[in-house]
């Protein structure tokens, strides 16, 4: 049914503004490249993203001189349960318009809630990840304003005993941002539904309901003001991005919304104890968009302070415009909205037992701050730490190649490098590759034992990532094995002596750079299995010898 | 065999009926004799369920000539009654065309306990195959994707949906004039209201337009209308009945119910309604007895059959505000239950008046937000608007009726902060009073008795203009409700009025999922009723 709406309801574009200035430090944010912060591998960033974020630390604390920000955030976990929340229609992103409906998720009248009792098992789930009291009992509540993705004129949510609160995350900021171990509160977490979209026509005259999303089960967990800086905003969002996933309870994809951080900003002089007024910020669809659109706001009220024109900073939904890297106004807020909270008569009470709490602890499985801890004590440096933890089928893998005997970083350091870079390349998740764990061991095993060269595994490693099959029948198929006969390899270093007399010339005149040369000639020679310890070794010799 | 009523206490104006031998209970008999007149014959109340299964299986009738009966009396008395909503005939006779065929391809096991049964349902029921507007104008040719479970219900067991009851806009009322479509009639008297919301439903089966209908109750809305229309109507316990289906007024007090013009129908149809929907998380999941099964023939009833048996009449409904005519019907009512044995006593609940501005401000609030659905977005009226609020504005303000608006305006008041806790939360704190009177008194009574309703039918247009006297109307009734507990009414006797009387029903309270006792003592107090006859005068003159 086509909908005369008001125009723009959620367009940024129609809220572009000039002469406001920005603070934006866009490069030293590449790590936060959407939702697969694994594509960025250790190649990409080392010293020059480490300078990069220097110089930006050192214009963000000038920025923020005697002030300091407040940042809590609001996270809505959007669940990958079979059917929505309320009725058993599936949900699948992406599909056509109004496909995935029934007269309960469009709100028809005569329909009734009945609760998906997969959607409390999430909530447990993520409760307990996030170190979180859980209510024994809780209910649902009717959250009432009128709009036309919201069927039936109100959310079934939580409103005063939410499933689980009072819980905590641990995380560690990456050494380019600084480093360092945080803990922030989490307030509380409940369960609640999701509304429909809106599809505003090309010339605004109309818009269009599509109640696919309608009834999707989400978790909002609140934060507690813990946060400082954009960074910190942006790690807390992508640790609940990776709780999720090692869960399993959502697939945290922030382009298609499933995961959405609406942030809450303000600022006051460092010392005082109560808040400034507090400025929300939505539309922002990356980490990386996150901890810009923070650090554009904490700078926009900053500088109002000091122009002493802090009264203009008022309760107010600001949008994160992308192309502009700045912070608009979407509507202000006069007074609290009255959302006439009341309790659901439509659905009974969520009783949980001890025992169901307990089935549900023991089947967690690690979670990436405990991987993390558990990595760093192993003697990896907090980079790989971070890096091998970042993604579960990355830490799964990880853990499987060291069950299988592997020395715990030279399997961080092949994982980190040729594979990570492969990925990257093939655009692949770990979980895509031919490769398993064990050959991986027995590859670096391999190495260890002097059975082939570290550079012979890297062409072994592509071979067996793009084909699979074992490392030994990839080393006897292309006879890799390495040469480590000391006159076999004196044999091939005197014929390339031989071969070459003009440079053996030049180098015996004083251009010793050429055993480069030379060595790299009996490689050749030797298909690279020459044993490189043992070739420099001999050719030295030679050299020397005949001098 | 139970003492005879003692009819001068119970009647004002009433139907003398001729003593004769004593019918079995099953009607059987006088249908075969002559069938036609089943529903004029007076004596106790004959269940109209088992007379049309005896003749359709032993082939006396067809489905079709019992449709047609009842067809063609709707087309007689509907131009007065205006019962119904929209009339599903031309359906009606095709179902009962298909049911013959069954039966005469040798289907007679396959024919269920409601096979060729015409039901009416209340439009506030979703039907699949028909409009359903809730008697609301907003909903003026919305036709719903499904059939409420007990819609669903009743058409597997093998019933024929007749058409779709009127009803106060969207069970807001207790009158049926707050319609959007039209204004029913009281079949005992054309000038008076039918009770309401569920007032079509009760004039449907009163005018045997059909057999037995469908009604929903939220604070009296099947009840009141049963004793204005001189029916039996039964409000299970909340929770007895999938309210799937059932647009939403008050969800913590709706009950889907069932008029009859039998105890024994009214049974019949529970038996087949009842029971958990996995559709609706606040049904039941205990078990559905055969509440037919206790009912048995008069002349099997012992000398005292409500032996053992305690009854509380409740004190508070017989004092002021209540018709003289309706307090000496009760009363009489109450002796007879003591000829048949049982011990009646006065009980007094002391929360009992509080209960109904407790009702008022907890049944705004909830339907504040179950019709806020209604907007005109996704089905039903949309008036268009060049502006989003102009548009919800507009088609509510079109489409909802005042006492709608009036209630849904006072339910977002007393939900709206700062007020909460003065409204919303007092009111369910005297409803857990009530609850806790209630409890109380029926650990120590079987059953509560009491008025359906403070007086029998009055004129149309008496109350359209004074709401609290409307619904200072309902205070017999919204107690039960807030209480979640079963309540049956059954015709007891007659006020002056109209050209044979106006019918008074008597409530029986019962505990939680105590259907089948109160269905057991109000069928013992019917079929003993023998000098009393509700058929009401418009079938008398046909
Ligand atoms: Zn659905």
């Amino acid at each position: 049914m086509a909908l005369p709406l008001l125009r723009g309801i959620t367009t940024p574009t129609l809220f572009r503004a000039n002469g406001m200035f920005c603070t934006t430090q866009r490069p030293i944010l590449a790590h936060f490249s959407a939702n697969k912060p694994e594509s960025s591998v250790r190649t990409a960033a080392p010293k020059s993203t480490q300078q990069a974020t220097r110089e930006g630390q050192v214009v963000a604390e000038q920025n923020t001189q005697g002030f300091e920000a407040v940042i809590g955030i609001e996270t809505h976990v959007q669940l990958s349960t079979i059917t929505k929340a309320f009725c058993s229609c599936p949900y699948n992103y992406g599909s056509q318009p109004n496909t995935t409906i029934c007269p309960t998720c469009m709100g028809h009248p005569g329909a009734l809630p009945v609760l998906n009792a997969e959607v409390v098992e999430c909530a447990v789930k993520l409760g307990l990840a996030l170190n979180c009291n859980i209510s024994m009992t809780s209910k649902f509540d009717r959250k009432q304003y009128f709009y036309p993705d919201l069927p039936k004129g109100y959310q079934i949510s939580q409103f005063d005993i939410p499933i689980a609160e009072k819980g905590y995350v641990d995380l560690d900021i990456p050494l380019e941002f600084g480093g360092g171990h945080r803990r922030f509160g989490i307030t509380r977490v409940h369960m609640e539904e999701d509304a429909g979209k809106l599809l505003h026509s090309e010339s605004g005259s109309y818009s269009q309901v599509d109640l696919n999303r309608a009834g999707v089960p989400l978790l909002e967990i609140v934060s507690e003001p813990d946060m400082r800086t954009g960074i910190e905003a942006a790690e807390y969002g992508a640790e609940i991005q990776r709780v999720v996933r090692y869960l399993g309870v959502g697939n945290g994809n922030m382009q298609e919304g499933s995961l959405r951080c609406d942030v809450n900003v303000s600022v006051r002089p460092i010392g005082q104890s109560e808040f400034g007024t507090k400025v929300e910020i939505k539309n922002m669809n990356s980490f990386s968009a996150i901890s810009r659109a923070i650090d554009y706001e904490i700078s926009r009220q900053i500088l109002l302070h000091k122009e002493s024109q802090a009264d203009q900073i008022v309760q107010e939904t600001r949008l994160w415009d992308e192309s502009s890297q700045k912070t608009f106004t979407m509507r202000k807020k006069e007074g609290l909205a009255d959302y006439r909270y009341f309790p659901e008569p439509d659905l009974p009470e969520v009783i949980l037992t001890t025992e169901y709490i307990d089935e549900i602890r023991s089947s967690m499985p690690e979670l990436p701050e405990a991987k993390r801890r558990r990595y760093e004590n192993m003697g990896l440096s907090m980079q790989d730490v971070i890096f091998l933890a970042n993604d579960d089928n990355v830490a799964h893998f990880f853990d499987s190649t060291l069950e299988h005997g592997a020395d715990a970083k030279m399997a961080a350091n092949w994982i980190m490098g040729d594979i990570a870079a492969y990925l990257k390349d093939e655009k692949l998740s770990i979980h895509d590759i031919k490769l398993t764990p064990l050959e991986l061991s027995e590859m670096i095993a391999s190495i260890k034992n002097g059975i082939i060269s570290g550079k012979i595994a890297k062409e072994i490693l592509v071979e067996l990532i793009s084909k699979g099959g074992t490392v030994k029948s990839v080393i006897e198929e292309k006879d890799l094995v390495q040469i480590a006969d000391p006159a076999a390899i004196e044999a091939m270093v005197d014929q390339v002596l031989t071969d070459n007399p003009k440079q053996l010339e030049q180098y015996r005149a004083g251009k010793t750079k050429l055993q480069g040369f030379f060595a790299g000639q009996v490689m050749k020679a030797s298909k690279g299995k020459a044993s490189p310890v043992l070739l420099n070794k001999i050719l030295g010799e030679k050299l020397k010898g005949d001098c | 065999m139970p003492p005879p009523l003692q009819a001068h206490r119970m009647l004002l104006s009433h139907r003398r009926i001729s003593s004769g031998p004593r019918r079995r209970f099953t009607a059987v008999s006088s249908l075969s004799s002559a069938p036609a007149k089943t529903v004029v014959a007076p004596g106790p109340a004959p269940s109209s369920i088992l007379s049309i299964r005896e003749s359709l299986l032993s082939g006396e009738r067809t489905a079709v000539d019992i449709t047609s009966e009842y067809l063609s009396r709707l087309r007689r008395t509907e131009p007065s009654v205006r019962s119904f909503i929209h009339v599903a005939d031309a359906a009606a006779e095709r179902e009962a065309e298909e049911l013959d065929r069954r039966i005469a391809s040798g289907g007679k096991d396959a024919v269920g306990p409601l096979a060729g049964v015409l039901v009416g349902v209340k439009d506030n029921l979703c039907t699949a195959a028909m409009p359903s507007t809730g008697g609301s104008r907003i909903l003026d040719g919305f036709q719903p994707a499904y059939d409420a479970t007990a819609v669903r219900r009743l058409r597997e067991a093998g019933a024929i949906v007749v058409g779709k009851t009127n009803l106060d806009e969207f069970g807001m009322g207790s009158t049926t004039e707050g319609s959007g479509f039209q204004v029913t009639t009281n079949p005992w008297d054309d000038s008076c209201v039918p009770g309401g919301s569920s007032g079509g439903s009760a004039s449907a089966v009163s005018a045997r337009q059909c057999v037995v209908s469908l009604g929903s109750d939220t604070g009296g809305s099947v009840r009141q209308p049963a004793s204005f229309c001189g029916v039996v109507g039964l409000k299970p316990t909340y929770g007895r009945v999938s309210r799937f289906g059932l647009m939403a007024y008050a969800s913590s007090l709706d009950v889907v119910g069932c008029f009859g013009s039998s105890v024994f129908d009214t049974a019949t149809m529970l038996s087949v309604i009842a029971g958990h929907d996995k559709m609706d998380s606040t049904s039941s999941s205990n078990d559905v007895p055969d509440y037919r099964s206790d009912l048995v023939s008069p002349n099997l009833l012992e000398s005292k059959p409500l032996n053992n048996v305690r009854i509380g009449i409740i004190q508070e409904t017989l004092g002021e505000g209540v018709d003289t005519g309706v307090i000496s019907s009760v009363k009489a009512a109450a002796s007879h239950l003591e000829q048949l044995g049982s011990v009646v006593e006065e009980v007094t609940l002391p929360s009992f008046s509080l209960g109904l501005p407790a009702y008022y401000i907890l049944a705004s609030s909830e339907a504040s937000s179950n019709l806020s659905r209604y907007d005109g977005i996704r089905y039903g009226k949309q008036v268009p608007a060049d502006e989003l609020n102009e548009l919800y504005g507009d088609s509510r303000a079109n489409g909802l009726g005042h006492e709608v608006k009036m209630r849904i305006l006072m339910g977002t008041y007393a939900l709206s902060a700062g007020y909460y806790d003065a409204y919303y939360k007092r009111a369910q704190q005297v409803r857990t009073l009530v609850k806790k009177s209630f409890e109380e008194a029926l650990k120590r009574y079987d059953v509560l008795i009491s008025p359906a309703a403070p007086s029998a039918a009055y004129k149309i247009g008496e109350k359209t203009n004074d709401p609290l006297a409307m619904y200072a109307g309902d205070i017999m009734t919204v107690n039960v409700n807030l209480a979640g507990l079963p309540a049956l009414v059954v015709p007891c006797g007659f006020v002056e009025g109209g050209s044979a009387g106006l019918p008074v029903g008597l409530q029986m309270i019962g505990s939680p999922f105590s259907e089948g006792n109160l269905l057991r003592i109000g069928h013992i107090f019917e079929q003993t009723l023998q000098d009393l006859s509700f058929v009401p005068p418009l079938l008398a003159d046909i």
